[in-house]
């Protein structure tokens, strides 16, 4: 699925962030939406006034839209649907930003990061994230209240500072439904001050997603190549507990951090329990992990008793287990029922030989942003049979109740804007 | 305690240009935090850290550790860092984490006293030969609370800061005294609403004498029931003299009377640990699953009152306890592992203190000792005491452990004075000779009463101590079990967590 394209700007003299609509949109809402014209729509000029820009895939626009501001010849988009908010600019860009029909949008709200991770599937660059958040606001205000969850990552959005909490508060107010989850290192949080105001905001559904990389913090500081970046995340753990943020303990699994995952766990079990969960996460081969993908990737095969032992732990221990993007045909058996469907829609792909399998539309396929790397022991299930019905079937997604926003970074491919 | 925040927001251009494991490392030299240790078999060491985390080291790690050979790229050198026993940086952050950690697992101590024991009456119609305390009597008057002294000890109760409190029916047969238990439910739930806390009920009973009336009453009032039961019939009976010669049955009876009215689980079931038990641990357990109890706690006979009186009779080496205890623990694990769910108690409590960061609060092992601060016993006639035993140590004519009187002394001198001061200060283990530097010291606590009983004075001596003895031991035990299969791991965390094996771990089944 596309969730961007480039097509041609005309009268657009500035960055229009428009909530996808169609003709019969009533004129007191127009000034908020974008007129998404297929090309065979019965309109004329008098329908179409008050919008803020038309969108079409027509390369040209009929004659009594000549004047308006619109995006015209973008193709690829035609899926959009009334209430999806888009981001069009005088260059010609065209970004989907809001899909009122997946669980899986997220603003992408900082480009900065203080950390710099070996495997970031979302390379930080210089960026003046601020300068950005009046858009941000403006989406919010344009998303569908109903809307169940929410994502805000990065970049490290916490870096916005202030910002950041205007933001969550600006979510709380116009999406109090709205599930939210932060994507953040947590850092930030080593200021007591700081998670005290993000816990005095008291956003009703709100979880941080953290990643603590090892139980030791030279380990974790060279995964995230940054001194003290340990000592940071682990107060920050302890200032989001006392004030009652819920959080959510990410281990992205690599060559570089398998071998001691079961002392991560125990590490975990017994230092943060009062986190609400923790995503065990395959590896997207991506972004910094493309410049040196031999010292990150492994075969998930390889890691199963690690993997397992360290599940098992946790769950005895009482926390909640997430295994993100892992193909259940990989892992051990026992391991199924803690397997989220956590491929973004819009990056799962299944490989040629899962056409026969009978488990595949309860398994999460693979990235197809990895690069082609992916496990080599993936093989299709034949017909379950009565025999085996018994052995636990992997979770349906959606059953969790977690928040499925949840592979590596809502990674995607950026043009520069 | 500052930390630079590094590299705030410096962005980085060009490729991709990592620093290697080296630039993260400390290069400082490591220093220990404060640990415990004992070989514990030819090649191995155990060592607790003072939050109560344990590893085992090989005894040739061991030795780096301490001449402090070890390289930070060892495994040892990691596990041992990432547990909080070894630290090598100028940060205070792993001292944080450990006092974090020390602080949690000693949170049972906020809220002062909350398990109020009221003996509403000595009087009993059984003739237990191990009791410390009953009388079987008629005379009401003598041996019963009265309305007065309940309505005092109530207001006592209440006076404890604790947010929720538990109130525990004794005696004798409490049932026997029946309108004084009326009255306390009554008074302590109105006390518990106007000063906006909770308040628990259980009674402790035989329920030879239990009626449909009482269980209604209990139903209604949300009260639950901890019976006894020692095991099968020719135990149980044998230990459990009463007219009729038929505890066993009219237990068993009424134990069916009582889960239909009050629901199976709000009835518990107490075992007490007799000579003749010592040859049946297999018997108990499998009568305790038969009477489908979920939990049994495999307790040792405690060595006082009546007890001492007939130690000849019924005394036992500590030794043949453990021996009884380690041979019930494998039934219990046995039955567990063919999918009956049956929690031992007291590993239960230990290896949630082994396995988990949280605190557990029991007021017969915990540091300081429990007695006064965590629990307090009110007796028939008025007199408050620091714990059970030592009301039933009074009852053999030392009232050592006897903290005041309801209707002579105000709170502040009962919860205040001196006595209960002392009491506190010497059933601290972290200090108390032979405990302080025991490897098993986190997990473990003090029983001055015990102390006092057994040896004359309330920091007791522990090379002599059946107390210590007996707690090392199932320590180690568990220790064993826990490392000794998948299959026991399992079990075991199912009772840490108390949740039935195959509902933790629907997939292993086997």
């Amino acid at each position: 699925m596309k969730l961007e394209a480039w097509g041609h700007a005309t009268a657009l003299d500035q960055r229009v962030i428009g909530r996808i609509a169609t003709a019969d949109c009533p004129a007191t809402r127009r000034q908020d939406a974008v007129l998404l014209l297929h090309g065979d729509d019965r309109v004329s000029r008098g329908d179409v006034e008050g919008y803020q820009a038309l969108l079409t895939p027509l390369p040209v626009l009929p004659t009594w839209a000549r004047g308006m501001a619109a995006m015209r010849a973008v193709e690829g988009l035609e899926y959009l649907e009334p209430g999806d908010v888009v981001l069009l600019t005088p260059a010609g860009f065209v970004r989907v930003l809001y899909r009122r029909r997946s669980d899986q949008n997220f603003l992408l709200v900082a480009e900065n990061c203080n950390s710099y991770c070996l495997m970031c599937s979302q390379p930080p660059r210089p960026s003046h994230d601020i300068a950005r958040v009046h858009e941000h606001v403006r989406l919010i205000d344009l998303i569908d209240p109903e809307t169940r969850e929410l994502g805000l990552t990065g970049g490290e959005p916490t870096l916005l500072r202030d910002h950041f909490l205007k933001l969550i508060e600006h979510c709380k107010s116009r999406l109090p439904r709205t599930a939210l989850h932060v994507l953040t290192n947590g850092r930030l949080f080593f200021y007591r001050k700081f998670a005290q105001r993000l816990g005095a905001i008291a956003h009703p559904d709100l979880m941080l997603g953290i990643p603590l990389y090892s139980d030791v913090d030279c380990e974790h500081d060279y995964v995230v190549q940054a001194t003290r970046a340990f000592d940071q995340t682990v107060i920050g753990l302890y200032h989001l507990a006392r004030y009652e943020v819920p959080v959510e303990i990410r281990v992205v699994l690599h060559r570089q951090t398998y071998r001691r995952l079961p002392a991560l766990a125990e590490f975990i079990a017994r230092n943060f329990p009062f986190a609400a969960q923790v995503a065990l996460m395959g590896l997207e081969v991506t972004g910094l992990t493309l410049a040196h993908p031999d010292e990150l990737w492994i075969d998930p095969a390889e890691y199963q008793d690690e993997l397992k032992a360290a599940a098992e732990h946790l769950h005895a221990a009482g926390l909640h287990v997430r295994l993100y993007n892992h193909q259940l045909c990989v892992l051990d058996r026992c391991l199924w029922r803690f397997t989220v469907r956590s491929i973004s829609d819009w990056k799962r792909e299944y490989l040629p030989c899962c056409e026969s399998c009978s488990l595949r539309h309860e398994c999460g396929g693979v990235f197809a942003t990895s690069h082609g790397r992916h496990s080599a022991h993936i093989s299709p299930f034949g017909r379950i049979d009565d025999g085996e019905r018994d052995s636990p079937r992997p979770r349906p997604s959606g059953s969790s109740g977690a928040p499925k926003v949840a592979d590596g970074a809502y990674s995607r491919d950026r043009t520069p804007l | 305690m500052t930390i630079p925040l590094t590299q705030l927001a410096a962005p980085r251009t060009g490729p991709a240009r990592f620093r290697g494991r080296d630039a993260f490392r400390s290069g400082s030299p490591y220093y220990l935090l404060p640990f415990r240790f004992e070989r514990f078999s030819t090649d191995e060491v155990l060592l607790v850290n003072e939050a109560g985390e344990h590893i085992f080291l090989p005894a040739d790690d061991f030795a780096r550790l301490t001449s402090h050979e070890l390289r930070p790229d060892d495994d040892a050198y990691l596990d041992l860092k990432g547990k909080h026993f070894l630290a090598d940086s100028e940060s205070l952050v792993p001292l944080e984490l450990l006092a974090v950690k020390a602080r949690t697992k000693r949170a049972h101590l906020q809220g002062f006293t909350k398990l109020h024991i009221f003996v509403v009456t000595l009087r009993c119609e059984h003739t237990c030969q191990y009791c410390q305390v009953s009388r079987v009597t008629q005379d009401r008057h003598r041996f019963d609370m009265t309305e007065a002294t309940a309505r005092k000890a109530v207001a006592f109760a209440f006076r404890a800061p604790a947010e929720r409190i538990k109130i525990e029916f004794q005696g004798g047969e409490p049932l026997l005294n029946f309108d004084r238990i009326v009255q306390i439910v009554r008074e302590a739930k109105a006390l518990a609403g106007a000063t906006g806390r909770q308040v628990d009920f259980v009674v402790a009973s035989n329920i030879a004498l239990l009626t449909d009336d009482m269980l209604d009453f209990f139903r209604e009032e949300g009260v639950s029931l901890s019976i006894s039961l020692d095991g099968p019939a020719f135990i149980h009976n044998a230990n459990r003299p009463r007219p009729g010669g038929n505890s066993y049955e009219v237990t068993v009876l009424n134990l069916a009377k009582a889960r239909t009215i009050l629901g199976a689980e709000r009835v518990a079931a107490l075992m007490t640990t007799t000579r003749l038990s010592l040859d049946h641990p297999r018997e108990i357990v499998d009568e305790y699953a038969r009477q489908g109890f979920h939990a049994i706690f495999l307790r040792s006979l405690s060595p006082y009152g009546f007890a001492l009186k007939t130690a000849r009779r019924i005394a036992y080496e500590t030794d043949r306890f453990l021996s009884f205890y380690a041979a019930g623990l494998d039934r219990v694990i046995e039955l567990n592992r063919g999918g009956y769910h049956l929690v031992e108690v007291y590993a239960q409590l230990l290896l949630r203190r082994i396995l988990t960061p949280y605190a557990t609060g029991y007021v017969d092992l915990q540091s300081p000792a429990g007695a006064g601060i965590g629990v307090a016993v009110y007796n028939y006639d008025g007199d408050v005491y620091a714990s059970d035993e030592g009301r039933m140590l009074a009852e053999m004519g030392d009232t050592r452990f006897r903290l005041g009187n309801l209707h002579r002394n105000s709170y502040a001198e009962v919860f205040g004075g001196e006595w209960l001061r002392e009491l506190v200060e010497s059933s601290c283990i972290e200090s108390l000779p032979g405990c302080s530097d025991c490897v098993f010291q986190p997990w473990c606590g003090a029983d001055p009463v015990f102390n006092y009983a057994t040896q004359g004075d309330i920091v007791g001596h522990r090379p002599d101590s059946d107390f210590h003895h007996r707690n090392a031991f199932v320590f180690r035990h568990l220790l064993e079990r826990y490392r000794s299969d998948e299959a026991t791991r399992r079990v075991i965390w199912s009772w840490v967590r108390g949740t039935p094996s195959d509902e933790l771990f629907p997939e292993a089944k086997t």
